[in-house]
Parts: structure tokens; C-alpha cells; sequence
């Protein structure tokens, strides 16, 4: 019996670790965003949601193949941001950061009414049936293993992005100073946007992974996007490399908390750790 | 007499002549929605002007109303007793969460996704515990068997209820003018601005926080609990959780929330869009109104960061300004 009871633990662990990769790449787009610009999109997850429905119209009822449905929410996602940033953000850019914080809580609203508007309310899912992986005594689902490697590459991408190439170093000086970089010849809108769409690419990405796994609806922001702050938060906000981390340590507190008691408590734990730690480190566990 | 005296009086005195108007139950309840959530709005504005913006009031406001629901039920306690023991249970998560805030300064953003966790963890504690509470399925308070009880705070007739929300709402309202009037505003609008150079001026900064923080606490609580008690019927998604909260901050930006009646236009605003464009669309298109109601935000935070009434009183001063 204990054996058995110990295989289930793992394979919690595991699946805590998998989770991990799919939250640490929908903190990824935030934290570039909030690194970048300053700005916190708290409609984020809101647009992840509307990159789910892309995949499962282009797959379900255009009959798209599967994986350029999925870039096509990315493409979808990438210019939704882009347009978040021309025309909500830029407008409050100087403005009181807790307006900011704010309008783009004017989005989540819009977006998710305007969703059960447009959708309805039901759950639709892809209806892919993808295989159970196992390992001795352990099963996980594929989904999972592919969202985590594809959230890996997608956060190598990234850090390949931003350091090997011209964009992706004018993109850190700017998130360094923004005061200086205009002076350097730097166009500061036009980076803005390009973070902003990249970012909304990212998040189109998460939404291509979460789709395999979830069923997408109107409200389902709401499930991913306080636990995405969390994290960003978590990770000292703007700090990719402490989201992804965090991503990892939030992860496993819903899927042991969930293991050992029922799912919400799993949630409530990490909430709670998180609200407990911004006590003890303000600044982000790996804020500077 | 001032004009934060005598608006707030004519406006009730008007309220309180509807029912002999012969008005319709639905209007006595719209009227009864505005004042209640008039109240929960005031209360959120009382610190949420300071720059204290904060997402926990879903959190405040379940607690007010799952307290006082559960120990009708359970202890048959009646809600006379059962909601200042859910306002003083609100008041003390306030503190256990308000202060280290409060002394580490936790501020800004970092302020409002610290108190948007403990939404999420109240609401979903309240999901979690669904062996009391019900979980999603929500609660009902035990009803008495006349339909009215003054001791289990149940009236079969709305009118009633109007008035118990309309001497709630003066209560805010004249809360609001207290402060808006004492000394701690002042205090609190240098520290909105910057705490070091308030604190050199021998402002206590963390007491002047704390007092603004658990005085809004324990009125969203009061107002969670009525609202209960008048719905007879709560559950996670209308009493507490991030949606609330949410509802709370953007109709209060809408409304305007720098001044007085800010917030109750702010509840008007939204309660009669919702209701006029239900009535226009239908029903079939359900979310019509918020999506509506999102855009307008989005526009008037961009527009109209003051709000409804906010920007009514600008222009005015601005008139009376050219004119002399």
C-alpha cells in the first residue's frame, strides 16, 4: 500500500513539473510586457483565451491542420497585442500606474463579455485524442509532456532572442533605462510595440499548449490569469528567469496540495504562499 | 449646511417617497441594488481615493455575508448579532493582511495583487469548505416560516429592504464626509503622494493606513451582509470572489471616486446600463451589457479618468471659473 501511495506522489510531482513548464511560459509574455514597458496586462490571460478559441476554430470548424491552426493563434494573439498597446496603452502611458492597471482590467472585461457574446457559454474542446505516456506505474498525458518541451523551447527562444540579436538587445537597454535610450536614437513607440507583440505572441503560444489540455471557454482567463500574476509577482515582476522558476514552485504546491486534499485547496496553498511571501520579500523571491 | 450634507438628504428623502408613488417591485428592487451596492462602492472609495487600490474587496464582502448566512443556519444566531460578529471577522483578516502590508510597504500594483490573492483565497476557501458552505451551489438563508422576522432579518416586502438600504447608504455616505472632513485625510492624501516626506512631517503613516484600511473592510463586510440577507440567496461568484472585486473597482472609476456621490452614480451607471441594455437586446444575447460596459470603462479611464461625476464637477468649476 505505501508503494503505491508513493507512485501517486510522484506522479503528482511530475505532473506538478509539467504544469510548471505550460505556467512558466504564460508568465513569460507577461513578465517581457511588465519588464519592458511597466505595464501589468491584466486582461493577459484574457487574451490566451481568445488564442484557444483561435486554435479551435481554425482546427474544429475550418478544418485547419492542427499545428498552423496553432501558429495562426500565435500570428492572432501577436497582433492583438500589438493592438492592446496601440490603443489602450499608449494613451495612459503617462498616466498613474494604477490607471494602467485599470484599463487594462476594462479590457479583461470587454474581452471575456464579448467572448460569451460571440462563443456562448459552452466548453468546447478540440476533440484530439492524444496518447497516455507511461512510466512504470505512472501515466501522464502527452498533452502535458508537449506543452512543458514546447514551453522550454519557447523560453530558449526568447532568451535567444533577446541577447543574440539587434531587436532583442535594443529591447533589454530599454527595459534598463528608459530615459536614456530615446536619446541614443532609440524609437521607444516603435519597440513598445514590438515587445507588445511579441508578448502577445507568447501568450498565443500558452494558449496553443493549454488548448490541448483544457476545455476553452469565456471565463477560463479568470482560472489562469490571478495564478499567472502570482508568478510573475513571485518571480520578482519583469525577472524572467525568477517567473520561470516560480512558475515551477507554484506549480507544485496546486498539484501536492491538490493530491493530498481536494483541487481549490491546492490553489488556496499557493495564493496563500504567495500572499505570505510578499510579506517576508516584498521585492520577489528573486527580486533585486 | 454644506452641499455633502443636503444632497445626500434630498436624494433619500426622495428615495424613501418612491414606494407611495405606487412604483413597481422591480423598480423598488433596482432602487434597493443602487443604494446597497451604492454603500459597498463608497465604502471601497473610502481608501481606494488614497491610492490604497484594492482587489480583496470580494473578499470582505464574502465573509460579511457567508458569516452572518452561516451561523443563521447553523446556530440559528440571528443576523442582528451574526453581522457584527462578520464585519468584526472581516475587520480582523483586514488587519492579519492589511498590516505587514501597511509596514512593508507593499504599494501600487504590488498592493492590489497582494489583496487579488486573498480574494482568490477566500473565494475559493468558500468553494473548498462545500460541506458547509455549499460550495459553488451557494447557500440559502433558513427561512422563517411568516416570510418576515424582524429577528432573522427577513422581509417578505422589498419596501422594507429600501429602507434598510437607504439608511445603510446615508451611513456611508456620511462615513465618507468624516473622513473626507478630518484630519486624516489630509494625512492620507501626503502619504498617497510619498510616505518618507509624509512620515518626516510626523504623520504616522502605518496607524493613518491601517484606520482607512479596516474602517472600508468592516463597511464592504456590513454591506456583503445585507446584500445576503435581501437576496436571500448568495453564492462564491455574487458575494465574493475576483469577479466582485473587479465589479467593485471599475463601477466606483466610472462613478468617480474623488468625490461624494461618486460611487452611487458609479452603482447607478452600471445597474441601469445593464438593465436598459437587457431590455433592449433581450436575453438571448446575455453579455451584451458587460461587453458594452467594458469598452465604456476602457474609454473612460482614458477619457474620463475622474469618472462620471468627477468630470461633471470639473467642468462646472471650470464654467464658474471663465464666467468670473
Amino acid at each position: 500500500m505505501d508503494t503505491i501511495f508513493d507512485i501517486y506522489l510522484l506522479e503528482a510531482i511530475v505532473n506538478g513539473v509539467l504544469l510548471g513548464g505550460v505556467l512558466g511560459l504564460l508568465a513569460l509574455g507577461l513578465n517581457l510586457v511588465f519588464g519592458v514597458i511597466d505595464v501589468v496586462w491584466i486582461c493577459y490571460a484574457e487574451l490566451v483565451m481568445l488564442g484557444m478559441y483561435t486554435v479551435y476554430f481554425l482546427h474544429v470548424v475550418y478544418g485547419v491542420p492542427v499545428l498552423l491552426a496553432c501558429l495562426g493563434a500565435v500570428v492572432v494573439v501577436g497582433v492583438l497585442g500589438a493592438l492592446l498597446h496601440y490603443l489602450v496603452i499608449r494613451p495612459v502611458l503617462q498616466s498613474e500606474p494604477i490607471n494602467q492597471l485599470l484599463v487594462t482590467g476594462g479590457v479583461l472585461f470587454f474581452l471575456q463579455s464579448f467572448a460569451t457574446l460571440v462563443f456562448g457559454i459552452e466548453f468546447r474542446n478540440l476533440g484530439l485524442k492524444l496518447p497516455i505516456l507511461n512510466f512504470g506505474e505512472m501515466y501522464f498525458s502527452y498533452a502535458r509532456v508537449l506543452a512543458f518541451l514546447v514551453a522550454l523551447a519557447g523560453m530558449v527562444g526568447l532568451y535567444l532572442f533577446l541577447t543574440r540579436t539587434f531587436l532583442g538587445t535594443a529591447i533589454r537597454a530599454i527595459a534598463q533605462d528608459r530615459e536614456i535610450m530615446p536619446l541614443m536614437g532609440v524609437d521607444s513607440r516603435k519597440l513598445y510595440l514590438v515587445t507588445s507583440g511579441i508578448g502577445g505572441g507568447l501568450a498565443g503560444l500558452a494558449a496553443c499548449l493549454l488548448v490541448l489540455q483544457y476545455d476553452v471557454h469565456p471565463a477560463i482567463g479568470l482560472t489562469f490569469g490571478p495564478i499567472t500574476f502570482m508568478i510573475c509577482v513571485l518571480g520578482g515582476l519583469g525577472n524572467m528567469i525568477g517567473g520561470f522558476v516560480a512558475a515551477f514552485i507554484i506549480s507544485q504546491f496546486i498539484s501536492i496540495g491538490g493530491f493530498f486534499f481536494h483541487i481549490e485547496w491546492g490553489y488556496v496553498i499557493a495564493f496563500a504562499f504567495f500572499i505570505l511571501t510578499m510579506f517576508i520579500r516584498p521585492q520577489g523571491l528573486f527580486g533585486k | 449646511m454644506q452641499r455633502d450634507v443636503i444632497a445626500p438628504l434630498v436624494i433619500a428623502a426622495l428615495v424613501a417617497l418612491a414606494p407611495f408613488a405606487g412604483q413597481t417591485d422591480y423598480f423598488i428592487h433596482i432602487l434597493v441594488q443602487i443604494l446597497l451596492w451604492g454603500f459597498i462602492y463608497t465604502a471601497w472609495s473610502l481608501m481606494g481615493r488614497f491610492g490604497l487600490v484594492s482587489l480583496g474587496h470580494g473578499a470582505f464582502m464574502g465573509i460579511g455575508a457567508y458569516v452572518t448566512v452561516l451561523l443563521w443556519n447553523f446556530f440559528e444566531l440571528t443576523p442582528w448579532i451574526g453581522m457584527p460578529i462578520a464585519v468584526a471577522a472581516a475587520v480582523a483578516l483586514a488587519a492579519i493582511v492589511g498590516w505587514p502590508c501597511v509596514r512593508l510597504r507593499i504599494v501600487g500594483h504590488y498592493f492590489a495583487l497582494v489583496t487579488l490573492a486573498l480574494t482568490a483565497v477566500v473565494a475559493l476557501s468558500i468553494v473548498g469548505l462545500r460541506d458547509i458552505t455549499g460550495g459553488s451551489l451557494g447557500l440559502t438563508p433558513n427561512r422563517e416560516a411568516a416570510g418576515t422576522s424582524i429577528y432573522a432579518f427577513q422581509f417578505a416586502s422589498k419596501t422594507v429592504f429600501l429602507y434598510v438600504a437607504l439608511v445603510l447608504w446615508l451611513i456611508g455616505l456620511f462615513v465618507w464626509r468624516a473622513v473626507d472632513r478630518g484630519m486624516g485625510r489630509y494625512a492620507l492624501q501626503a502619504i498617497s503622494s510619498d510616505e518618507d516626506a509624509s512620515a518626516s512631517v510626523g504623520i504616522n503613516v502605518g496607524v493613518e493606513k491601517i484606520r482607512i484600511i479596516l474602517l472600508s473592510a468592516g463597511l464592504t463586510a456590513l454591506g456583503g451582509a445585507v446584500f445576503g440577507q435581501y437576496q436571500m440567496y448568495i453564492n462564491p461568484e455574487t458575494v465574493s470572489g475576483i469577479g466582485v472585486s473587479l465589479q467593485i473597482v471599475f463601477a466606483v472609476v466610472a462613478g468617480g471616486m474623488f468625490v461624494q456621490l461618486g460611487p452611487t452614480v458609479g452603482a447607478a451607471f452600471t445597474l441601469i446600463l445593464a438593465e436598459t441594455l437587457r431590455i433592449l437586446i433581450g436575453n438571448e444575447y446575455h453579455a451584451a451589457d458587460t461587453t458594452i460596459y467594458g469598452l465604456m470603462l476602457v474609454l473612460f479611464i482614458i477619457f474620463m479618468p475622474k469618472g462620471i461625476l468627477g468630470a461633471v464637477f470639473a467642468g462646472l468649476e471650470r464654467a464658474k471659473a471663465k464666467a468670473a
